[in-house]
């Protein structure tokens, strides 16, 4: 399925997005997910289902004023 | 110092940890400004965030979150919430930016967006102006904290306006308030220290100085300076002048 990793296409076979973040490298990482545009907590992301198209924003720890 | 949410801070200063030359220089800030906050932000992990995060945690202070860039309550709140989950706080510096030149905050994005984090646990520090009916309206959303702005962020001019400032001082006695963004040199923070002001919070100044280091351990001591200040009650000003020598006793020459 074809989403949208941090503003880049990205053709993914992971339909959740628990495994979706492993699949892209980030499954131990410390981050925090949105999925098209409001907060996905990280409890619910084993059950959250992906769909063609979806938004998926993964965010981390940066440098701030 | 007022407490911020039932945190007693050693020390006044908050500084950013964003503009700095290195890691090592970023930590030397710290250790020699004696900073009690860090201010953090959350960004598309590019690969680097994963280091940051181990060096912000070991410099064993407490750390700020910010929605530092959104321009719009929803997209502040969704950060905020991002943050909290990320950073384990429920410490929020609240950024809604009203206008791209001057960062100037958008009370009505801020107050909305105030209103939705107060009510699911946030700890809100909303960067505000040193408007009294905005500040007003923030404690009655819920905010047990205040951020009026010193200058436009990045501006390096002090306190713009310190008739304004003082007022707002004034006005909420109780409410524990941190002058943040637009100053530009210790003397700066040493003089809202005196006015009243509980903390300062800075980055560029200290970031963007040829020597970070020395200018961040300026900075803290000149927090020190101001509450000294302030708690030896200062002498009031006075128009006409008023000789500090005895005039009794002088020679008749």
């Amino acid at each position: 399925m074809r989403i949208e990793v941090n503003g880049e296409p990205r053709q993914i076979a992971a339909t959740t997005v628990a495994t979706a973040l492993a699949e892209l490298g980030w499954g131990e990482a410390r981050v925090a997910t949105a999925l098209n545009g409001d907060f996905l907590p990280a409890a619910r992301r084993e059950a959250q289902v992906l769909h063609d198209g979806d938004r998926l924003e993964i965010l981390a720890p940066m440098q701030g004023g | 110092m007022r407490g911020f949410y039932g945190v007693t801070l050693p020390s006044g200063l908050m500084l950013g940890t964003a503009q700095y030359p290195s890691p090592a220089v970023l930590q030397a800030a710290f250790a020699d400004s004696g900073a009690s906050v860090a201010t953090v932000s959350l960004r598309r992990e590019a690969g680097q965030g994963q280091a940051f995060w181990d060096i912000i945690r070991a410099l064993g202070v407490h750390v700020l979150p910010n929605t530092a860039g959104c321009h719009s309550a929803r997209e502040a709140v969704t950060t905020a919430r991002m943050a909290r989950e990320v950073f384990e706080t429920n410490w929020i510096k609240l950024e809604v930016i009203g206008h791209a030149d001057t960062l100037q905050p958008d009370p009505f994005g801020l107050l909305e967006a105030a209103e939705t984090l107060a009510a699911e646990g946030f700890e809100v520090f909303p960067y505000t102006t040193e408007d009294q009916v905005l500040a007003q309206r923030l404690l009655d959303a819920g905010c047990r904290v205040l951020m009026p702005w010193g200058a436009p962020i990045g501006s390096g001019r002090g306190l713009n306006n310190p008739y304004g400032l003082r007022t707002l001082r004034a006005a909420f006695p109780d409410v524990p308030m941190v002058i943040d963004a637009g100053l530009g040199l210790p003397s700066q923070a040493a003089a809202a220290i005196e006015m009243g002001f509980d903390a300062v919070l800075l980055n560029t100044a200290v970031a963007q100085a040829g020597n970070p280091a020395v200018m961040a351990r300026a900075f803290g001591l000149a927090v020190q300076a101001g509450v000294l200040a302030r708690d030896a009650d200062p002498m009031e000003p006075r128009d006409m002048a008023a000789p500090s020598t005895p005039l009794i006793g002088k020679a008749w020459l």
